[in-house]
């Protein structure tokens, strides 16, 4: 009964044309230079002026924001996704091995005040949340950018469901050996959660680039700018042109997908495992 | 819950304090002022504020752009919801039925899953661009000459279109999980019982899928009212005008480009509440999803 049948096939590569069909026309689409493009449309061909784009958008300053290089944002990107993902990481835990591991009166209360940050996506308290942050003067830093998306309690639930699959023999016998709740997390639960630290932080990297809301609102100051907030500036600069850079907007908008792209492409199995795991 | 537990007075606070405050600052403290401020007009020369009971709210509910808005809002959901779930169900159902390829297929149509919405919406303005677009030439042929970021109609289908692409790979690879974790047994019980593999599908195959549909739709649904923010700013290239737009768009706009702040804190709750129920359902549902493992 297992013949791969021609159908299935069919299906499978025409879904791959529709996934990858505009990503690819984005690549061969930037090798050209902006005039031939504004002429002759989007290409599949090979236009030659690939390596020419793509060090315009990394290394010329003046390109689309006029001071900094598609290089200092890509950096800019790599520090809110790394950022997000590690501060996740690190406050989540923590708060989950309070919730799971120790009895204390407002334990309840805690949890039920974490799960109401599910509640409200950061879409539906924009406005408020930027003026705290504009009061506390963390516009336009790598603190005001990346504290305020860490708030929410994602991560703090996957953790909690971890550690209450960990058996609850290894407490008994990390007390009997008399580690007290400090030794018992680090030398028992960090290493035990090391997998699914590994695939919280993979899909929380993704979360944090890929952030553009929050980046739009936070950076005014084209220094603090990510790949993904420099696509809205790439846009205004595309608006107000007569023939625009559509070689360079597309070059950018490879570049910000390319990092994301690879690591769930190259973790694949964690990152799947992760995502199916997590958000159950 | 775990029975074996630490007696440390202090320790848990200490845990949970880098956690409860960032949430007191950054969330209970603006989510509290969005609430309250939905009761005021506040006056932007002048910086005072005057309460209006509920008048916000009523305003937002019978303004004729926010039940536009809501209503496009409701299609705008709808389809890319149950379009990105059944087309990324198909591409699973047939990834799962072949041999040769599968991790080829999987690794290259789970690529999209890290693209950002705003550059989604980029690539997505240069394909239904007026100048360059090959799918404005694509749709030519059949004689209509689509003007995306003008024509209200041709603006909405294409970010409809994007939108579901975007969230396809999503839909993919819960539904691939979920027919992975479905027993050979009960694949070949089926095989024996009947011919047909597309009835099998439905009779046998979609049933057991059951709760990953229901979960999967859930969050479509928050995917595209929420996650979708930056496909339309960028497809409607930063001039809403006349252009199709999201409820959470609208909070956006009227917030910060029309600095009406009581109204768009109104429009914030209302949203919040749909939120919740959302949230409900999707917690009903996972208590209903542990009684099939």
């Amino acid at each position: 009964m297992y013949r791969d049948r021609l159908r299935d096939h069919l299906v499978l590569i025409v879904g791959v044309i529709i996934m990858m069909g505009p990503i690819l026309v984005a690549i061969t689409t930037s090798s050209y230079d902006r005039v031939y493009i504004h002429n002759h449309g989007m290409q599949i061909g090979w236009g030659g002026k690939f390596l020419e784009t793509y060090s315009n958008v990394l290394f010329y300053k003046g390109g689309f924001s006029g001071e900094v290089t598609g290089a200092l944002m890509a950096m800019n990107s790599a520090i809110l996704g790394i950022g997000f993902a590690v501060g996740k990481i690190v406050v989540s835990m923590l708060a989950a091995y309070a919730i799971v591991y120790f009895r204390f009166p407002l334990g309840t209360f805690f949890f039920w005040v974490i799960f109401s940050t599910l509640l409200l996506p950061l879409e539906v308290r924009i406005l408020p949340s930027y003026e705290v942050v504009q009061q506390m003067g963390l516009l336009n830093s790598y603190t005001g950018l990346i504290l305020p998306l860490i708030a929410s309690a994602t991560g703090t639930f996957y953790f909690r469901q971890f550690f209450r699959s960990v058996p609850d023999e290894l407490v008994e016998a990390a007390r009997i050996d008399g580690a007290g709740p400090f030794r018992f997390f680090i030398d028992i639960l960090v290493p035990l959660s090391k997998t699914m630290m590994a695939a919280i932080f993979i899909i929380m990297f993704v979360v944090g680039w890929n952030q553009y809301l929050w980046p739009i609102l936070i950076t005014t100051d084209e220094h603090y700018f990510t790949l993904v907030r420099g696509i809205k500036q790439v846009l205004q600069v595309y608006i107000g042109a007569d023939i625009p850079e559509y070689n360079e907007a597309l070059a950018m908008a490879i570049l910000a997908m390319l990092p994301p792209g690879l690591v769930i492409v190259i973790f694949q199995r964690m990152f799947i495992k992760g995502l199916v795991e997590t958000e159950k | 819950m775990q029975s074996s537990r630490f007696d440390s007075p202090l320790t848990p606070y200490f845990l949970l304090l880098p956690q409860m405050a960032i949430i007191a600052i950054f969330f209970l403290w603006p989510a509290a002022e969005a609430i309250w401020s939905s009761f005021f007009l506040e006056d932007p020369f002048f910086g005072t504020r005057t309460f209006v009971g509920l008048e916000n709210y009523f305003e937002a509910l019978t303004s004729a752009d926010y039940r536009r808005a809501a209503w496009f809002t409701a299609i705008f959901t709808l389809i890319v919801a149950l379009g990105s779930l059944a087309l990324g169900m198909w591409l699973a159902v047939a990834a799962d039925n072949v041999l040769r390829g599968r991790s080829a297929y999987k690794t290259v149509l789970m690529w999209v899953y890290a693209i950002a919405p705003p550059v989604a919406g980029l690539i997505g303005v240069m394909l239904f661009d007026q100048h360059i677009g090959p799918l404005v030439d694509f749709v030519g042929l059949f004689g209509h000459k689509m003007k995306v970021g003008v024509n209200w109609w041709d603006t909405a289908i294409a970010m409809m279109i994007v939108a579901t692409w975007k969230q396809i790979p999503y839909n993919f690879i819960f539904v691939l999980s979920g027919l992975q974790s479905i027993p050979n047994s009960v694949r070949e019980a089926a095989a024996i019982d009947c011919r047909s593999s597309v009835r099998r599908f439905w009779t046998v195959i979609f049933p057991l899928l059951a709760p990953t549909t229901f979960f999967l739709l859930v969050i479509n649904i928050t995917y595209a009212l929420f996650e979708t923010f930056g496909i339309i700013d960028l497809m409607v290239k930063g001039e809403p005008g006349n252009n199709p737009k999201t409820l959470v768009y609208k909070v956006f706009l009227d917030g910060f480009r029309g600095n009406d702040l009581g109204g768009s804190s109104a429009q914030s709750v209302i949203l919040m509440i749909l939120v919740l129920v959302l949230t409900i359902a999707q917690f009903r549902l996972l208590e209903r999803r542990i009684h099939y493992k």
